[in-house]
C-alpha cells in the first residue's frame, strides 16, 4: 500500500509507525515543514526552551523507560545545539533518535543561512547518522534510525533532513526494509565462553561481580540477581549501575570507583577473579589503570566488542547480549554446582564484612547548625522511597546522590556518567516524567547545573509535567571547589557563584510556574520534602542551603591507585594484615 | 613499529570516507597510507589501510572499524600471502648529460618513462614500498622536482576473494 504525500508527512508517519508517542523539540526554518503535519499528529511533541532541553528530555525518557527517546531541532544552531546530549547518549549508551532539519539540498555547502554540516559534526558521537536530501529515502531512515539506536549497544542515532526533502512529494509504504549489511550485533553468547566462565567463578576464592551500565540497557537486573544468590559473590555496582542490584541486598558493597565505598574499591583491588558484566573499565572505576585490582583475572561480558580488551585485558570474552548471557551462565553454573562444584568465598567474605563495617559511607555534620548536603540526599531518599525517579547533574551532588539514596529498582537512577555533562539533572527529570507519569521524578541539582538548564522549568510548567528538584545549593562549583581544596593550597580560583545571593532560586521557580521553597537548618529537612510530596499540580523546586565546605568521600584523587583511597582528608583505610 | 595492511570492505555511501578517517584520528590511530577505489561490486567500495599500531594491539582497530555501520568486513593481508603495490610519480631534474644515466635507472627498476621534457623527466613506478624507496633513493642525486605516491592497494594471492560473503550478505534481507 502506498500513497502520494509530502516528505514531511511520511516522516511524521514514520515516527507514528515505529511507535513514538513523545517528541521534544523546538521548529525552526529549515524543519518547519515536518512542524506542520506535527500539529495534526498523535504525536506529544513537548516545546522545550532550549535545544538541548530536548536532547537531555529524550535521554531521561529512554533511561527511565528503556523506549527510545526522540528530539528535534533546526538547523544550524538548533542542531549544534543538541551536540552535547547526543555526545552524552554516546558515552552512557542511550539509546535515542535525533531529527535535525538542514538547509536544502541545493544550499549544502554553500554556507548558507542556519547551515551547519550537523551529520560531519556528529560522526564522532553518534552510533551513525543519515542525511536524507531524498524523500523517498525517509521511512527507511528512520525505520534504521530507530533499529540502530535500541539494538545492539544502544546510542544516538542522527537523521538529518533536507528542507526540500520535507517538501517535495513523495511515495509512503509501511513497512520498509532495512538495508544495514554492516550492522550484525551478536546478541547469543559462545556457549564455550560461559562454560569456561562458569568453571573460573567456581574456582575462585576472592570474585566480585563488577556490574556496569549494561545490565541495565539490557533490562538484565533480575538475572543478575539470580546470578549473584547462585553463586554467593559479592556485587558492586557502578554510577551508570546504580538500581542494577538492590542496595538492600546483603551482597551488594555499593559503588567502585573515585567516591566509591572502601569496601567496593577494595573488593576489586583484593579480587583474584573480576566478573565484569555490561561494564568498561573506565578511568573513574580503575584508578591508575596499571595498579587496578592487579590480582584478579577477568571474565569479560559486553555486546560490543571494542570493548573487551580496551582497557584490561579479558581472560575470559563473553560477546552478546547480558539478558542472554546470564541466563546460560547460571545454568552452567548450576550444572557445575550439581555435580558437586561449589565455590568457597567465606574468607572473601570475612575480609569484605571487616571493610564494611569499619569503613561505613559517612558525612561531616556542622555544629553551627549549617545544613550537610548528604543529610539533606539521604532523608530525600528515604522519605520520596525507592520507587521514585531520581536523577542527577554532575558534581558533588550527583556523588552524594549514588551514593545516600538506596536504589531498589532499575531505570530509577538517571545521570550523566561518562561525558559529565553539568545541566543534565532537570531536563532529564522532565522526560523521566513524561515517560513515567505515575512516577515522582527528582532533579537532585547543584546550584551551578541548575543554572545551565533551568529553564526547562517553564516546559514543565506549561505542560504539565510536575518534576521535583532539590537543589543542593553550596553556592559554588562544589567539586571543582573540592579539588580546589584538596590540590591548588585552597585557591578558589572561580569557582564561588555567589548564588545563595544570586537568583533567588525561590523566586526564580516561581517565576517559572513552579513551587519555590527554601530550607536552611536540618529541623526543616524532612517538612520541606514532605511538603514538596504533596504537591503534584506543577513543578517544586527546593532551595537547600548547605554547608559549602563538604567533601565527597572516599576519594580516589584523579590519576592515582584505588589502593591509595582515602576516607576523609588524610586518612588512608587500613589494609593492613587484611590479606588473607 | 608494527605495521599492518588491512583490507576494508565498505559500502559505497556519502560519507564513508570520512567516517573511516576521522575514526582513526579520533582513537589515536596512525594510518601510514590509505587508498579507496570501487571493487567488483557496484555497491562496495574497498580501502586499504596500512596502519601503524605501536602500543595498541591491532584487535581494537579492527574492532572499533567493524563498529562502523557502513564498514562490512576488515581482512588483514599478510604480506607473505598477498600482492602489495604503490604507484609513484616522480619528476626528475635532467639535462643532456644526465638523461640518459636516468633512463637506465628506471629500466632497471622496471619503472616507465612516462614525460619527457628539456630540464625533467617523469617516470611511472610500481612495486612494494621498500622497491619504490630504493628507486628514489638512487634518483635523489638528480634532483627530485616532484614526487607523488598512491597509498598501497594489495589483494591476497590464491582464487579466494574476500567480497565473496560480504556480497551475500548485501543480498540478504535485513
Amino acid at each position: 500500500m502506498s500513497e502520494k504525500i509530502t516528505g514531511a508527512e511520511s516522516l511524521v508517519r514514520s515516527l507514528e509507525s515505529v511507535g513514538v508517542t513523545d517528541v521534544f523539540g523546538i521548529p525552526g526554518g529549515a524543519i518547519l515543514p515536518l512542524y506542520d503535519p506535527l500539529f495534526d499528529s498523535s504525536i506529544r511533541h513537548i516545546l522545550v526552551r532550549h535545544e538541548q532541553g530536548a536532547g537531555h528530555a529524550a535521554e531521561g525518557y529512554a533511561a527511565a523507560s528503556g523506549r527510545v527517546g526522540v528530539c528535534m531541532a533546526t538547523s544550524g544552531p538548533g542542531a549544534t545545539n543538541l551536540v552535547t546530549p547526543i555526545a552524552d547518549a554516546n558515552m552512557d549508551s542511550v539509546p535515542m533518535v535525533a531529527i535535525t532539519g538542514q538547509v536544502p539540498s541545493g544550499a549544502i555547502g554553500t554556507d548558507a543561512f542556519q547551515e551547519a554540516d550537523i551529520r560531519g559534526i556528529t560522526m564522532p558521537i553518534t552510533k551513525h547518522n543519515f542525511l536524507v536530501t531524498n524523500p523517498d529515502d525517509i521511512p527507511r531512515a528512520i525505520t534504521e534510525a530507530f533499529h540502530l539506536a535500541s539494538s545492539g549497544r544502544p546510542g544516538p542515532v542522527l537523521v538529518d533532513v533536507s528542507k526540500d526533502a520535507l517538501q517535495a512529494e513523495t511515495e509512503f509504504s509501511w513497512p520498509v526494509q532495512m538495508d544495514l549489511p554492516g550492522y550484525h550485533p551478536v546478541t547469543k553468547p559462545h556457549s564455550k565462553q560461559v562454560r569456561e566462565a562458569a568453571r573460573m567463578i567456581l574456582g575462585a576464592r576472592q570474585p566480585v561481580l563488577y556490574v556496569g551500565g549494561g545490565v541495565i540497557r539490557a533490562g538484565a537486573s533480575a538475572a543478575l540477581r539470580r546470578l549473584a544468590e547462585v553463586t554467593g559473590i559479592p556485587v558492586v555496582t557502578t554510577l551508570m549501575a546504580r538500581g542494577a542490584f538492590p542496595d538492600s541486598h546483603p551482597q551488594h558493597l555499593g559503588m567502585p570507583g573515585m567516591h566509591g565505598t572502601v569496601a567496593a574499591v577494595g573488593a576489586l583491588q583484593k579480587s583474584d577473579l573480576l566478573i565484569t558484566l555490561g561494564a568498561r573499565f573506565d578511568d573513574r572505576v580503575t584508578g591508575k589503570l596499571s595498579t587496578f585490582a592487579p590480582d584478579a583475572a577477568v571474565i569479560h561480558a559486553d555486546i560490543d566488542p571494542a570493548e573487551i580488551g580496551k582497557n584490561r585485558t579479558a581472560d575470559v570474552p563473553i560477546v552478546g547480549d547480558l539478558a542472554e548471557i546470564l541466563p546460560e551462565l547460571v545454568a552452567a553454573i548450576e550444572a557445575e554446582q550439581a555435580d558437586g562444584t561449589v565455590g568457597d568465598y567465606e574468607g572473601w567474605w570475612a575480609l569484605l564484612n571487616r571493610m564494611r563495617e569499619t569503613y561505613p559511607l559517612g558525612y561531616e555534620t556542622y555544629d553551627d547548625g549549617t545544613l550537610s548536603p548528604q543529610y539533606v540526599i539521604q532523608r530525600l531518599g528515604l522519605i520520596s522511597g525507592p520507587e521514585s525517579i531520581y536523577t542527577a547533574g554532575v558534581g558533588q551532588h550527583q556523588m552524594w546522590a549514588a551514593q545516600f539514596i538506596g536504589y531498589e529498582h532499575p531505570n530509577t537512577w538517571l545521570n550523566s556518567g561518562g561525558l559529565g555533562t553539568m545541566g543534565y539533572a532537570v531536563p532529564a527529570a522532565m522526560g523521566a516524567k513524561v515517560a513515567m507519569p505515575d512516577k515522582t521524578v527528582w532533579a537532585i541539582d547543584g546550584d551551578g547545573c541548575f543554572q545551565m538548564t533551568n529553564q526547562e522549568l517553564a516546559t514543565c510548567t506549561i505542560n504539565d509535567i510536575p518534576i521535583k528538584v532539590a537543589l543542593i545549593n553550596n553556592g559554588n562549583l562544589g567539586m571543582v571547589r573540592q579539588w580546589q581544596t584538596l590540590f591548588y593550597n585552597e585557591r578558589y580560583s572561580n569557582t564561588n557563584l555567589e548564588s545563595f545571593r544570586v537568583p533567588d532560586f525561590v523566586k526564580l521557580a516561581e517565576a517559572y510556574g513552579a513551587y519555590g521553597l527554601r530550607c536552611e537548618s536540618p529541623e526543616q529537612v524532612d517538612a520541606v520534602i514532605e511538603k514538596a510530596m504533596s504537591i503534584d499540580d506543577a513543578p517544586v523546586v527546593i532551595d537547600f542551603v548547605v554547608h559549602k565546605d563538604a567533601m565527597v568521600w572516599p576519594m580516589v584523587a584523579a590519576g592515582t591507585s584505588n589502593d591509595d583511597i582515602m576516607v576523609a582528608r588524610e586518612m588512608a583505610p587500613d589494609w593492613s594484615g587484611e590479606d588473607d | 613499529m608494527s605495521r599492518h595492511t588491512l583490507s576494508v570492505l565498505v559500502e559505497d555511501k556519502p560519507g564513508v570516507l570520512a567516517r573511516v578517517a576521522s575514526l582513526f584520528s579520533r582513537r589515536g590511530f596512525n594510518i601510514e597510507s590509505l587508498a579507496v577505489g570501487p571493487t567488483e561490486l557496484p555497491e562496495i567500495s574497498r580501502m586499504t589501510i596500512v596502519v601503524n599500531v605501536e602500543g595498541l594491539p591491532l584487535e581494537q582497530v579492527t574492532k572499533q572499524l567493524n563498529k562502523l555501520i557502513n564498514v562490512l568486513k576488515i581482512v588483514e593481508l599478510d604480506p607473505e600471502a598477498s600482492v602489495q603495490r604503490e604507484i609513484m610519480l616522480v619528476k626528475v631534474r635532467s639535462d643532456l648529460e644526465t638523461r640518459s644515466h636516468i633512463l637506465e635507472t628506471a629500466q632497471l627498476f622496471r619503472a616507465k618513462v612516462v614525460d619527457v621534457s628539456q630540464e625533467a623527466v617523469t617516470i611511472e613506478a610500481t612495486g612494494k614500498a621498500d622497491k619504490l624507496q630504493a628507486l628514489l633513493k638512487v634518483l635523489e642525486p638528480f634532483g627530485i622536482k616532484e614526487l607523488v605516491k598512491s597509498g598501497m592497494v594489495a589483494v591476497g594471492r590464491g582464487p579466494r576473494s574476500i567480497s565473496d560473503r560480504a556480497l551475500r550478505s548485501i543480498d540478504r534481507p535485513a
